[in-house]
């Protein structure tokens, strides 16, 4: 059981959740949440890990993310931790770039402290339908990223999306998280080499059910345990 | 360590026999819910395990069905996996010895098919294996076209796989694990024994299906799947209760499974074991926390030994 240290709405429908007395977590890794009349878990991505407290960003979709939008500082929840394979923060380049669509932005959090953490000059791509939705822009500026933002309706930053950022660039390796039309439209402009997080429904999040498997050149593979995040040469888009 | 803890358990009256072999207490993941026992173990000793019943297994390496293959439901879910897993061949050499690294209780191999002779190819193969101690045979899967459920959905069908499974497996026991997707299950069961199974597995999932609302489309891309968990426990047992009162060979109750005292209740009504399913995938340490929470279980109902409690409710 981990307790819930702090807990806010960050924009529209997003919200932000700090649990204390979780391990440390990898970026790209996920925790897996049984909520209160719910017969699966919900997997929320890792946004933030420090020894001690976890930071996870979710968007309100459904009964689950609704129940944990009602839960307040000081409560309890039963939780999976270190779940998936996250991201390849050792990766050998010089320029990453990362990418982030939406609620997508969150596991790029800790990543990108992590690379900064390294010496890499890191820039960050966030890409929402609208100022109104805009998050974590901030923080990422607070850790030293290099950030553009892009909105679909031009509202703030580059008008478009977050392939319309792209041109001009000399990144050597990305990392992405977002919706599948943003994947796709990101490993179609580009040819740079990078490694992308799949989202899936799943059923136990630990690998062993087989219920959110994706097709690679390697054959089947299961989002949760293999992923979810795979180099994008790896996935039959 | 994990031998010292199964003498404890064994000691406590929990160990049970099915068709000879012996089991240190009653409780075994569902096939389907366990991969095949690798991730399992990175929560607990799997040792503590009764038996372990793996991934659905075929001739060939299948995909399975598209995704979304998961929907929620209230006290449980619905799955459209259908059958994903790396064939026959793979299972035998490499996921049956990798489990064999780490885990020394009995192995029950769980086979499926899209025809007799699928099954007989890979009953054959499992039988074979020094490492398998039980074959489960599958005829009831609901989430593929054309085999599975096919086969279990009619008494001639079910007895012909039976009859062609038993005929290469020596003396290796045969479970047919039953669909609760028919008019008369006991026609089934009966029809199986009379076809030489030497015992029964019941209940597999039971076909439903959930509707997008927002999207008005069904939430699985293969429309409908198999329905498990909490709340089909008291139709698993009401069929278990049915089949163990109509057969003379063992049984394994599957379906809804979620805590000691279900495992009570199901042996009661016949189960010789029982399987846990989908409690698995919301607690991976479930049926380690079911077979610790046995013992004071007994205490409180004042069982010494399960192996007596077996058809308790049929008596009388």
């Amino acid at each position: 059981m981990l307790e819930i240290s702090s807990a806010r709405k960050l924009a529209g429908n997003v919200f932000e959740m700090k649990l204390s007395g979780a391990p440390l977590h990898g970026p790209g890794q996920f925790v897996n949440l049984a909520l209160e009349g719910l017969f699966l878990r919900r997997p929320i991505s890792v946004c933030d890990s420090e020894p001690g407290s976890l930071t996870l960003l979710y968007k309100v979709v459904g009964k689950g993310t609704a129940l944990m939008a009602e839960m307040k500082p000081g409560e309890c929840i039963d939780v999976l931790t270190g779940l998936g394979r996250g991201f390849n923060e050792d990766m050998q380049c010089s320029k990453p770039l990362l990418v982030g669509g939406g609620i997508g932005v969150a596991p790029l959090y800790l990543l990108a402290r992590r690379l900064l953490g390294r010496g890499l000059p890191v820039s960050v791509i966030l890409g929402f339908n609208n100022a109104d939705e805009i998050i974590y822009m901030e923080e990422f500026k607070a850790l030293g990223a290099d950030v553009t933002v892009a909105t679909a309706d031009g509202s703030f930053g580059v008008k478009g999306f977050v392939t319309d950022a792209l041109e001009g660039r000399d990144n050597d390796y990305f990392y992405a998280c977002g919706p599948m039309p943003m994947l796709r439209a990101l490993v179609k402009t580009t040819d740079m080499d990078g490694e992308i997080s799949l989202e899936e429904r799943m059923g136990c999040g630990t690998g062993i059910c087989m219920g959110c498997t994706c097709h690679t050149i390697l054959g089947p593979k299961r989002v949760c345990k293999d992923g979810p995040v795979f180099n994008r040469k790896e996935i039959i888009w | 360590m994990a031998d010292s803890a199964s003498t404890t358990f064994q000691a406590k009256g929990l160990g049970v026999s099915l068709c000879g072999v012996n089991l240190d207490n009653p409780v075994i993941p569902a096939s389907g819910t366990c991969g095949f026992g690798i991730e399992l173990a990175e929560f607990y000793d799997i040792n503590i395990l009764g038996a372990i019943s793996l991934k659905g297994t075929t001739r060939e390496a299948r995909f399975g069905n598209p995704t979304p293959r998961i929907a929620e439901c209230e006290a449980g879910m619905i799955n459209s996996v259908g059958l994903q897993n790396p064939g026959i061949d793979f299972v035998t050499g490499h996921e049956i010895p990798q489990l064999r690294r780490i885990y020394s209780k009995p192995v029950i191999a769980n086979v499926s098919g899209f025809s007799v002779d699928e099954y007989v190819e890979c009953c054959a193969k499992m039988a074979a294996l020094e490492d398998v101690d039980i074959i489960e045979v599958n005829v009831s899967c609901p989430n593929v076209h054309n085999g599975g459920m096919a086969f279990g959905t009619s008494p001639r069908a079910a007895a012909e796989v039976t009859r062609a499974v038993k005929a290469v497996t020596g003396n290796k026991p045969v479970f047919i694990k039953l669909s609760p997707n028919v008019t008369d299950i006991v026609e089934i069961a009966r029809s199986c024994e009379k076809a030489g199974a030497d015992g029964l597995t019941l209940i597999n999932t039971l076909l439903g299906m959930r509707i997008d609302t927002i999207r008005r489309k069904p939430v699985l891309a293969n429309r409908m799947g198999g329905f498990s968990g909490r709340a089909v426990f008291p139709v698993a047992l009401r069929m278990v209760y049915q089949v163990a009162s109509a057969c003379g060979i063992p049984v394994m109750g599957c379906g809804g499974i979620a805590s000691a005292s279900d495992v009570i209740e199901m042996m009661m009504a016949g189960a010789t074991a029982v399987q846990v399913g989908a409690e698995n995938l919301r607690n991976p340490y479930a049926c380690k926390e079911i077979v610790e929470a046995l013992p004071a279980e007994m205490e409180r109902l004042g069982i010494g030994s399960l192996s007596e409690i077996i058809g308790a409710a049929r008596k009388g």
